[in-house]
């Protein structure tokens, strides 16, 4: 074992208090381990130490067809799931050429926005818990409920969502799920209104927030924040504005900026994101109606599985059942980096390809990750309690930190 | 849809850099430039510094193992100019058994993590790095995993002979 934090902090003349927060500290809300050096309440420094639920995903993806890769994006940011689904697809497209119709960019902006909604629910509720306030988060936690039976709908399943298909949906959306979806937006705009009339002029939440892990924009940059957290600090740099993915161009949102990147900014950023979010689904609604309602994928029979019953009754829909399956196709030999604006940052897929059936080699740009390291930096100085809400508004997520 | 285009791009490194760095190609639009351990620091700061180009954002560092190459280890720079949006892509080809490229975080500090995780995974020391220990692996693991003949199973399994599946 070496130079391990947890086992150097045996110096005589040391006069600091050493505490492990973590990793399984119930403040820490995941799996995060940071030793640190008090001087009463005061940090004086601190080591991070990450990779506690490490699954080699990246060193798996090398052994798994393409379609076998999307249950592991699930398991990154397991609070937005379908955006590392809809990401790893949209990587995979660009690839293989494959362009999608409008009707399947549409169904996959709605689901992206809500996973974005679902998470940003989940970091801020969890802000006013950390700070004292436990109504705002079991009112907000009800219409994240709303938003997995929405995907129980689409896809069968709640949190690892496993949702969509290389080429589009593995199903359609059914009438439950718009039903699901109308009344989600009808009710959740109000109790977001309740949440922010709880926080945002509240004496306590703003003392214990405002000015708390300021951060410049320099700083943030030079770290290679993306997301929330870098439009807290005031750069407006959102991949779906900036190289937009999804036919993300026909919708009209804001990507909403803070002024000086502390703790009340990215809580405002983040409720202003969930706004802009619901106004996207809503003109996504808009313009599935002018869409034709039985499309669901792209039509490239090579690489999206047939249904089954043509499999058993159709003699090509069985050869590329099983030229799928046993990853016969042939696919160009080139390099592709693809980026998405997940709900905590720029997510990035890059995939080296040797046109075999698995990636050569596949890197996850996770934001989580990179986000994170500026943590114990940033930490210096800064009150324990502090520190906690901090990390907090980070937004880190374990799964996506270790991969 | 960026302001600068990928010949503009190359036309200002070439005149800064002539004969340094070699273009591969631009997979779907992107940029990609092969450069040498001598040369990476200097293109990468003069891309940053340029007031022109503006590549301020690091977006990630990461590595690719090529055994049956000479210089077997490619260490890929993508980085990013928010003012521009335009990315680029640099590569550098290192010897798999003698890894030494200068370190990043000179530029950025964000560069420390991405390059903790690639020595991580595939042994790239790189040179001046202010705390370059292992970062998701256990501290006591002797080997690199991402290379390519660190098996992904145990190679002395039985039970899960499974050659048609590609296992």
């Amino acid at each position: 074992m070496q130079n391990h934090p947890v086992y150097t902090d045996n110096d005589p003349q040391n006069e600091n208090s050493t505490l492990n927060l973590g990793p399984t500290h119930p403040a820490t809300h995941g799996v995060f381990q940071n030793v640190l050096q008090l001087d009463g309440e005061r940090i004086v420094s601190g080591v991070s130490t990450i990779g506690y639920i490490h699954r080699a995903f990246e060193k798996i993806a090398e052994h798994r067809p393409f379609y076998q890769i999307t249950p592991l994006t699930d398991r990154l940011n397991y609070c937005s799931s379908p955006i590392n689904n809809m990401g790893w697809h949209m990587t995979v497209e660009k690839l293989l050429g494959i362009t999608t119709p409008k009707r399947v960019d549409y169904l996959r902006v709605i689901v992206m926005e809500l996973a974005r909604i679902s998470d940003h629910i989940i970091c801020n509720g969890v802000l006013g818990v950390d700070t004292g306030a436990f109504t705002g988060f079991l009112y907000m936690m009800e219409h994240r409920e709303a938003i997995y039976e929405i995907y129980e709908e689409v896809c069968g399943s709640r949190l690892t969502t496993n949702i969509g298909r290389i080429g589009g949906f593995e199903r359609n959306f059914n009438a439950i799920a718009f039903n699901k979806l109308r009344k989600f937006l009808k009710d959740f705009p109000p109790v977001l209104k309740e949440f922010e009339s709880l926080f945002n002029r509240n004496r306590i939440f703003v003392d214990r927030t405002r000015g708390v892990a300021a951060v410049t924009a320099e700083d943030a940059l030079n770290f290679s924040w993306s997301g929330p957290l870098l439009r807290a600090a005031g750069v407006d740099y959102d991949v779906r504005a900036m190289e937009p993915y999804s036919s993300y161009e026909d919708f009209d949102f804001e990507v909403p900026v803070g002024d000086n990147g502390d703790v009340y900014s990215r809580f405002l950023v983040r409720n202003e994101e969930m706004k802009q979010s619901l106004r996207i689904i809503e003109q996504a609604l808009v313009k599935l109606e002018k869409e034709p309602t039985d499309i669901f994928h792209a039509d490239v029979p090579e690489f999206y599985l047939p249904p089954k019953e043509e499999v058993y009754n159709n003699m090509e829909a069985l050869i590329y059942h099983f030229k799928i399956v046993m990853g016969e196709i042939p696919t160009p030999n080139t390099e592709v980096y693809h980026a998405v604006e997940g709900a905590n940052g720029e997510l990035g897929f890059y995939l080296v390809n040797d046109g075999g059936r698995s990636p050569y080699r596949l890197h996850f740009r996770r934001p989580s990750f990179i986000n994170y390291q500026m943590y114990a930096p940033m930490s210096k100085g800064m009150l324990l309690s502090d520190a906690i809400i901090n990390m907090s508004s980070l937004n880190v997520i374990a799964g996506e930190l270790d991969a | 849809m960026g302001k600068i285009t990928n010949e503009e791009l190359l036309k200002s490194i070439n005149t800064k850099f002539e004969g340094q760095v070699t273009v591969v190609g631009e997979p779907y639009g992107l940029l990609t430039l092969e450069t040498s351990t001598d040369k990476i620091i200097d293109i990468l700061s003069y891309l940053k510094t340029d007031p022109t180009l503006q590549f301020i954002y690091l977006t990630d560092i990461t590595a690719v193992h090529y055994p049956e190459q000479e210089k077997s280890i490619g260490i890929i720079y993508h980085i990013h100019s928010l003012v521009n949006n335009v990315r680029i892509r640099i590569k550098v080809f290192i010897d798999g058994n003698n890894c030494h490229i200068p370190t990043a975080t000179t530029l950025w500090e964000g560069a420390n993590w991405m390059e903790r995780e690639t020595y991580d995974f595939f042994g790239v020391l790189f040179d001046g790095h202010p705390d370059l220990r292992r970062i998701l692996n256990v501290d006591d693991m002797t080997a690199f995993p991402m290379r390519k003949e660190f098996p992904l199973e145990d190679p002395n399994r039985v039970d899960k002979k499974d050659y048609f599946f590609g296992r």
